[in-house]
């Protein structure tokens, strides 16, 4: 049966029925057992699935990384997770020379069905090392899977099939889709990786996103619609592997691209995702892609500098009705006082 | 408690097993020496890291383990695997980038493996792969698997902070676990007075981790032997982890076959004195002294090992190498 959950709830419940259907399955992190449940997603799953499958660890991210990697390599199937991003950079070495290069450079003899969950911050003062999006950190090494599910149903989906994949996962999940809901079906599913899908079909431009900049790009679509340009909005859902036939077969159909990340731009994901369209669709673009990214600076503290820092749903309107050459009137909905939350209900601190 | 104690004073092995540490030494000796002399052929292109002079930690450590216990390694690795049981000829044909290699040629000298002998793997940089077998001795005791997991490192590895938190989590945990730590006194070409307080020895990180922790001369396999059967039956028996070092020396260069005193970070002076305490000459007589062994003997294994090992080279020289289409296989398991 499916019914409408919120996203950390999806994630909570992918868990939940991974640790439920496979005893090899742990989930470890720094505050999982803990009283929050690194915000709700893996709240209360120690008292169902006891302290030796749901445990807590010493901050020492870099060799518990390399532990669970040892783990993994010996039948187990860990769940590692992250608070944020940035503590993930202290296990780099564990992910990049050896996890990633487990199954190559051991002539395929070993396998790494590590998943490591990362949450990006953003508003609330996250400031500088509470809301990195590394997307492209990660998707540029051969070997990890990388993963940034956009909806509770694909949270749920996507998180069971990483659990269940033989390689090394690394899932970033965006803490402004926490509280979005959706319709998730109870029984447990796997989401493919490797898989875009289309958010809302369109004609005129190709906007490619992922993960909370694929609901900035659905709002930007709406506000295009007003104006007159029906925007067809693809999820990308997987970093890597990238789904370049999805990226090329909708730049075919509108012959214009935008894409928007949450990563930084320059030498993002973006410029990856521009140069699959140009390689594969290069005879159908009707105009110069675009993209919208973070700029190049860390990100400030102060809300009334991250207010210009983070792009909004009408900067990417803006970019697709760009690409079509046209002078259109776009109009932004109201927003509150603050823009450092995703909704008004959304409080600090977190 | 003095490690002679705790580890049952100075009690020797019988003599088949003087006889089985020598042979492993010997033979760990010979095929460096092998690669060593053929390395100018420039027919093994990638780094080798040689363990001459070294050879007794992992004789006498190896000794003790049995098939399902497993072993990590770092970068001077061939003699971790060659005492394990690692198979030869695909250790010689990997660092020649053959086929028959055991990574398919993919990994070389730097990331030896062989499952079924238990060594589980190899990697260059530092303390890498010891958090990876500290979650391999945490899945086993999970899992309900009889297995010791033995750590290689060297000094160097001892400051990289990996180290301490994997060693943490072995002590908090008391996993089934031996690290050994191969102290030769220099990271590449940097001494050890530059990088770690005077007059310590690394056994001093034990403690401070959960852990019992003893060192020993690694030149003299029997003590390895003695110190390595204390830890590895602690282990094996649910005593939890050891830090071992042992006090050892390379005598080639970091990286390659040759003598590379003319850099002048160490001295002529310096290589001749551990020279003089070679792990496998004074060790072979010490048996002809006490009559375990006999010239006639020393002789037999000599052949035999020569055998082997031109077999291996040879084998590995006229093996295929891996086809075009192996570069893009194993990015992902299928």
């Amino acid at each position: 049966m499916t019914r409408e959950i919120k996203y950390y709830e999806a994630l909570r419940e992918a868990q939940a029925q991974c640790l439920e259907s496979d005893r090899d399955v742990v989930v470890m992190g720094l505050g999982v057992p803990g009283p929050t449940g690194v915000f709700g997603t893996t709240k209360n799953l120690v008292d169902d699935y006891g302290p030796d499958r749901v445990f807590d660890m010493p901050s020492s991210e870099n060799a518990m990384t390399g532990m669970l990697l040892g783990a993994s390599s010996n039948g187990m199937r860990p769940i590692m997770v992250h608070m944020r991003v940035d503590f993930a950079v202290l296990s780099m070495e564990p992910l990049v020379n050896q996890a990633a290069k487990w199954h190559y450079m051991y002539g395929g003899k070993m396998r790494a069905p590590l998943t490591v969950r990362m949450i990006i911050g953003q508003g609330w003062g996250q400031g500088p090392q509470h809301s990195q999006a590394l997307q492209a950190w990660f998707a540029h090494i051969p070997g990890l899977k990388v993963i940034m599910p956009t909806t509770a149903h694909d949270a749920k989906g996507m998180l069971i099939s990483a659990v269940r994949d033989d390689a090394p996962v690394i899932s970033i999940e965006h803490r402004w889709l926490y509280g979005v809901s959706g319709a998730v079906p109870e029984e447990m599913y796997e989401t493919p990786i490797g898989k875009a899908r289309i958010m809302r079909p369109g004609k005129d431009v190709t906007i490619v996103a992922a993960s909370y900049a694929s609901l900035l790009a659905l709002r930007a679509a709406e506000m295009l619609a007003d104006a007159g340009i029906d925007a067809e909005v693809l999820d990308l859902r997987t970093i890597t592997p990238l789904d370049r036939e999805s990226i090329v077969a909708s730049v075919r159909k509108t012959g214009r691209l935008v894409v928007a990340d949450t990563g930084t731009a320059e030498f993002g994901i973006s410029a990856e995702i521009v140069c699959a369209a140009v390689e594969g669709a290069s005879e159908s673009l009707k105009s110069a892609p675009r993209r919208i990214g973070l700029p190049s600076v860390p990100t400030p503290t102060s809300p009334a500098l991250s207010e210009h820092f983070y792009p909004r749903a009408i900067h990417i309107a803006e970019a697709a009705a760009a690409t079509l050459g046209t002078k259109v009137q776009l109009t932004e909905p109201a927003t509150g006082k603050w823009h450092d939350v995703p909704d008004p209900s959304f409080t600090g601190p977190y | 408690m003095t490690p002679e104690a705790a580890i049952g004073g100075n009690a020797r092995p019988e003599v088949e097993i003087r006889q089985e540490l020598y042979r492993s030494m010997l033979r760990t000796r010979r095929v460096e020496e092998a690669i060593v002399d053929r390395y100018a052929e420039q027919e093994m292109r990638c780094p080798v890291h040689i363990c001459i002079g070294q050879e007794a930690p992992p004789t006498g450590v190896s000794a003790h383990l049995q098939k399902q216990d497993h072993v990590y390694s770092a970068h001077r690795s061939h003699g971790h695997y060659l005492a394990k049981g690692g198979d030869m000829p695909a250790m010689i044909a990997e660092i020649y980038g053959k086929a028959d290699g055991c990574a398919v040629g993919k990994g070389g000298s730097q990331h030896l493996i062989d499952l079924d002998a238990g060594f589980i793997c190899s990697a260059p940089i530092l303390a890498s792969t010891i958090s990876v077998g500290v979650g391999d001795a945490w899945a086993a005791r999970r899992r309900g698997e009889d297995r010791v997991i033995v750590i290689y490192f060297g000094d160097g590895s001892t400051e990289e902070g990996a180290f301490h938190e994997a060693m943490n989590f072995a002590g908090v945990n008391k996993l089934p676990v031996v690290f050994v730590c191969e102290n030769n006194l220099y990271s590449v070409h940097t001494l050890l007075e530059a990088r770690q307080p005077e007059n310590q020895t690394v056994r001093r990180l034990g403690p401070p981790n959960g852990m019992e922790s003893f060192d020993g001369d690694g030149n003299d396999v029997e003590e390895v032997w003695r110190l390595a059967e204390y830890a590895v039956n602690k282990a094996r028996n649910g005593g939890g982890p050891t830090l071992l070092e042992f006090h050892t020396y390379r005598w080639m260069e970091h990286c390659g076959p040759l003598d590379d005193t003319h850099l002048g970070y160490r001295s002529a002076e310096e290589l001749e004195s551990w020279k003089a305490r070679c792990p496998v000459d004074n060790y072979r007589d010490r048996l002809i002294e006490d009559g375990s062994v006999d010239q006639a003997w020393l002789d037999s294994e000599e052949s035999t090992l020569h055998k082997e090992i031109e077999a291996a080279f040879t084998a590995a020289q006229n093996g295929p190498f891996p086809n075009a289409e192996e570069l893009f296989r194993h990015v992902y398991p299928e």
